[in-house]
Order: C-alpha cells, then sequence, then structure tokens
C-alpha cells in the first residue's frame, strides 16, 4: 500500500505540473455551473436543495471523467516509462491502485470546488445537508465508477484519444443501461437481461444516493465494479506492456 | 556463492518468432559483461525479461538468487535497471524525479537525501537539478536514467545502452563510472560498440538471431581475427552464412 500512495502522489503531480489540471476543473466547474443554473433551472424551481446540480452532475462526469483517466497507461506506454515504472520493486496491483487513487483524488478535488454551490443553497433556505452530503458520497462513487473503467481503457492503447473514446463509450453503456432506451429493448427480447442491466446502472444508483439514501446494496455494488474495472486494467497491463 | 545473475535456458518467442533462443549464462561479482550483437539479435528482449518486465516462454532468470518470475519485487531490489533510451517522467524535475524512485526504494527522511544527492554527483547532474526531464538535452536525459539506475547501490546493474546519445567525453565518464563500480558489482551492459567492450568490459557474449554465438573475454574474442579485430570477429559471426558477405 505503501508503494501505491507513492505512485499516487508522483501521479497527482503530475497533473498539476502541466496545464491539464487547471484545464479540466474550470471546464468541470464552467460545464456544472451552467447545467446547473441555466439548464436546471436553479432560481426558477425556488427549492433550497442540489436537485438541478445532481441531476447532470453523473453526465458531466461521463464526459470528463474519461479524459483525466485516458492518460494513466497510455502516457506511460507511449513514452516508455512504463518499463521503468513495473521494474522498480512495485507489483503491478500496487502500480494499477496507485494510478487510480491519484485520478481518483483528483476527481474529489475538483468535486470539493464546487462548495459554492452548497453555500448558495444554505444562504438561500436551509436545505436537507444530509441529503446533500449524501449527493457528494454518490458523485465521488460514480467518478471512481467511471475512472476504473477509464483507467482499464487506457492501458489497452498507447494512444490517449483512442482511450478517451473507449472509456467514454463503455461508461456510456454502463450508465444509460436503466434508460427506457436499453431496458425497453431488453423487456421486449430479453426480460431476464432487463433486470440484470438495471441492476448495472451506474446512474441509477447515483440516484439514490442524490435522494439521500446511502444503501450498501449500492455500495458493494460501486466497490465491486471499481474493483472489477481495476483487475482488468491490472490484466491489460500485464498482458501488453512489452507491446 | 550464489551467482548475481544466473540465467538458464531462458527462451522468448512472439508468435511464431523466436526473439531470444536458449540463453544461459552466470555473472559473479566484479565481472562486467558486454553484451553484443546486431540490431533485433534479442539483446534488448534478454534484458528485459531479466528485469523482470517481459516474462520468458521457457527458462529462467535469477538475481542475487531471486527468481524474477516468482519473486519478482525482491530480484528487483537487488537491481539497478536502465531502460532502453532511457525513459524518464517529462515533466518532472531530475530532483523529483530521483526523489521518486528513492522513495519507491524504500529510502525516506536524511538518508533518501543522501542516496540522491550521492546519485546525482556520480552522474554529473547538480547543474540540471532543479530543470524538468524534457528540457535536457539527449546526453543528460541519459545520465538521468543511469542515476536512477545506481541510486540504490544495486549489487546487479543492467544497462541497455547507457552511453547512447552521449558525446566522447560523457561516453568516457559513463565508463569511468561503470569502472570504478565494477569490483563491487555484476554489471551487464548492452551496446553496439565495440571499443566500449574494448574498454570496461571483462567478458562479452555475443548473440545473433537469439542464440549466443560467442562467449569470451574480449582479449579471447579478438585473438580470434588474425588481425586481432574485434570488428572482424563480430562480422564473422553476427552475418548469417547464408548471405553472402560483402567485401
Amino acid at each position: 500500500m505503501r508503494q501505491a500512495l507513492i505512485i499516487a502522489r508522483r501521479e497527482l503531480d503530475g497533473y498539476f505540473a502541466t496545464p491539464v489540471a487547471y484545464v479540466f476543473i474550470v471546464i468541470f466547474l464552467v460545464l456544472q455551473g451552467t447545467l446547473t443554473f441555466n439548464a436546471g433551472d436553479f432560481f426558477g424551481r425556488g427549492q433550497a436543495d442540489l436537485v438541478p446540480f445532481f441531476d447532470f452532475l453523473p453526465w458531466v462526469f461521463l464526459l470528463l471523467v474519461p479524459a483525466i483517466s485516458m492518460r494513466l497507461w497510455a502516457e506511460e506506454r507511449r513514452l516508455g516509462t512504463i518499463e521503468l515504472l513495473l521494474t522498480l520493486p512495485v507489483t503491478e496491483g500496487e502500480a494499477v491502485i496507485g494510478k487510480f487513487l491519484a485520478a481518483w483524488a483528483f476527481c474529489i478535488i475538483a468535486l470539493v470546488l464546487t462548495f459554492p454551490f452548497v453555500i448558495t443553497v444554505n444562504i438561500l433556505g436551509s436545505p436537507d445537508n444530509g441529503v446533500i452530503a449524501a449527493g457528494y458520497l454518490g458523485g465521488v462513487l460514480v467518478s471512481g465508477a467511471f475512472l476504473a473503467v477509464g483507467s482499464a481503457t487506457s492501458a489497452m492503447t498507447k494512444n490517449q484519444v483512442i482511450a478517451f473514446v473507449l472509456g467514454v463509450a463503455i461508461s456510456f453503456v454502463f450508465a444509460l443501461s436503466a434508460y427506457p432506451v436499453v431496458t425497453d429493448f431488453l423487456d421486449r427480447n430479453l426480460p431476464v437481461l432487463a433486470e440484470i442491466a438495471r441492476g448495472f446502472s451506474v446512474i441509477e444508483r447515483f440516484q439514490s444516493f442524490a435522494q439521500g439514501l446511502i444503501r450498501v446494496p449500492d455500495l458493494v455494488f460501486f466497490a465491486s465494479f471499481i474493483g472489477f474495472w481495476l483487475f482488468v486494467n491490472a490484466v491489460v497491463i500485464d498482458h501488453s506492456k512489452a507491446s | 556463492m550464489v551467482a548475481l545473475i544466473e540465467i538458464a535456458g531462458l527462451t522468448k518467442r512472439f508468435g511464431s518468432f523466436t526473439a531470444v533462443d536458449d540463453v544461459s549464462f552466470r555473472l559473479d561479482k566484479g565481472e562486467v559483461l558486454g553484451f553484443l550483437g546486431p540490431n533485433g539479435a534479442g539483446k534488448t528482449t534478454t534484458m528485459r525479461m531479466l528485469a523482470g518486465f517481459v516474462a520468458p516462454t521457457a527458462g529462467t532468470a535469477a538475481i542475487a538468487g531471486h527468481d524474477v518470475v516468482a519473486e519478482p519485487v525482491a530480484a528487483r531490489r537487488h537491481l539497478g535497471f536502465l531502460p532502453e533510451g532511457a525513459p524518464t517522467y517529462p515533466e518532472m524535475t531530475v530532483l523529483g524525479f530521483l526523489r521518486f524512485v528513492a522513495r519507491i526504494r524504500g529510502y525516506a527522511g536524511a538518508a533518501l537525501a543522501r542516496r540522491v544527492a550521492e546519485a546525482v554527483a556520480l552522474t554529473q547532474l547538480e547543474t540540471v537539478r532543479l530543470q524538468t526531464v524534457e528540457t535536457l538535452s539527449k546526453g543528460f536525459k541519459r545520465r538521468v536514467g543511469l542515476a536512477q539506475a545506481l541510486l540504490h547501490n544495486p549489487p546487479v546493474l543492467v544497462l541497455d545502452e547507457p552511453t547512447d546519445g552521449l558525446d566522447p567525453n560523457q561516453k568516457h565518464e559513463v565508463r569511468t563510472l561503470i569502472r570504478r563500480m565494477a569490483p563491487d558489482k555484476a554489471i551487464v551492459i548492452s551496446t553496439h560498440l565495440l571499443e566500449e567492450v574494448d574498454a570496461v568490459c571483462t567478458r562479452a557474449i555475443i548473440i545473433a538471431a537469439g542464440r549466443v554465438v560467442a562467449d569470451d573475454t574480449p582479449a579471447g574474442l579478438a585473438a580470434r581475427d588474425p588481425k586481432g579485430r574485434l570488428e572482424e570477429v563480430f562480422r564473422a559471426i553476427t552475418i548469417p552464412p547464408s548471405l553472402p558477405k560483402a567485401a
């Protein structure tokens, strides 16, 4: 674990050593703000809560989180530094976890910087801050889920663009799997799968957090989802690191 | 005594292509092995297997008695490895990069500072230690890679083309450094510069098409040519007999 944290720290410093971090944070905050205030009709609703904020959050993450994860492994492979990293006394698992933790910490930093929304609703009214906290926890977990997918797709290629597009595409499938587009089709043809697909919906599970519900099955789901994709990540790295 | 490097029957196939074919050797303390061969002969693949980066198809490799497949982390603790092209993180400063490697190697506090300072001094990086790696010349980048490999004073050094891209003065310095460290370590360097073998190696292995075709002292190899020229010996051994030899 110590090794993973050393790797995470290096990786996190790397985000802030390049403009990537600042560009990401600014775009994230602008996008999230615009959607919440304009598209979400924050003021017109007359409610002191963050429902519009959390409605848009997973979709903004869907677009932006793979941009954070795309460089994790693709860049190492392109530069050849993967050969350096994986011949230091660390296991592949430690490297995978370290890199993931760095990207996750970065997403959490971006999420923390949305605190003015919380202050705003608290000035305008008296919101249920417990619900807001649960929503933030859900946001952290959703970003982790998309990051784990993106981290695995980043390991599959030396090209960051491919890593990004693949990451968005796979995350999109898991985001959408409880939506009528998918479930209606499955209901008609394969009713058994429809129920399973609903269970895999990252966004549906997020919505229960946004309503203030922290349920153990949802926590287990996110932990397993992240664990599964990090495992895929490690397998892909082991298989293709030298190619 | 356990050999510092022990390779037995090491083989690597990529599909139907055999990159490294049944390579065996052992190396003891005090030996500097020059690993020679034409491009594509399997030098880099062999070194990658030794560093545990590529898994062998068959055979074993051990560093200081630790098998690189069964105990990869223990083996790597005893190894300083300079990968081909000396890759480093471009956005990091020289000092930041070396500190990262030192932390991964388990150093902290004063010991870490001492190790990093020593590695910087050995590879003469003082003047650029606060620069980011991407701003450095090829020669400095190579030395950063070398500093990273020497940092923990490992008993085994595996250096893939350590002097590639260096100017003659820098080459001389790196060779002096290798000679100075040689008595306490087992060192493998790959190169296609035959002069390097004469300059630093106590032993030379020539591989061609993945196979060991010669394993001798540099003097012993040179003696195979009537005029004592290593270059002629290299050509005679590594050009396949089926090809017509250029005059």
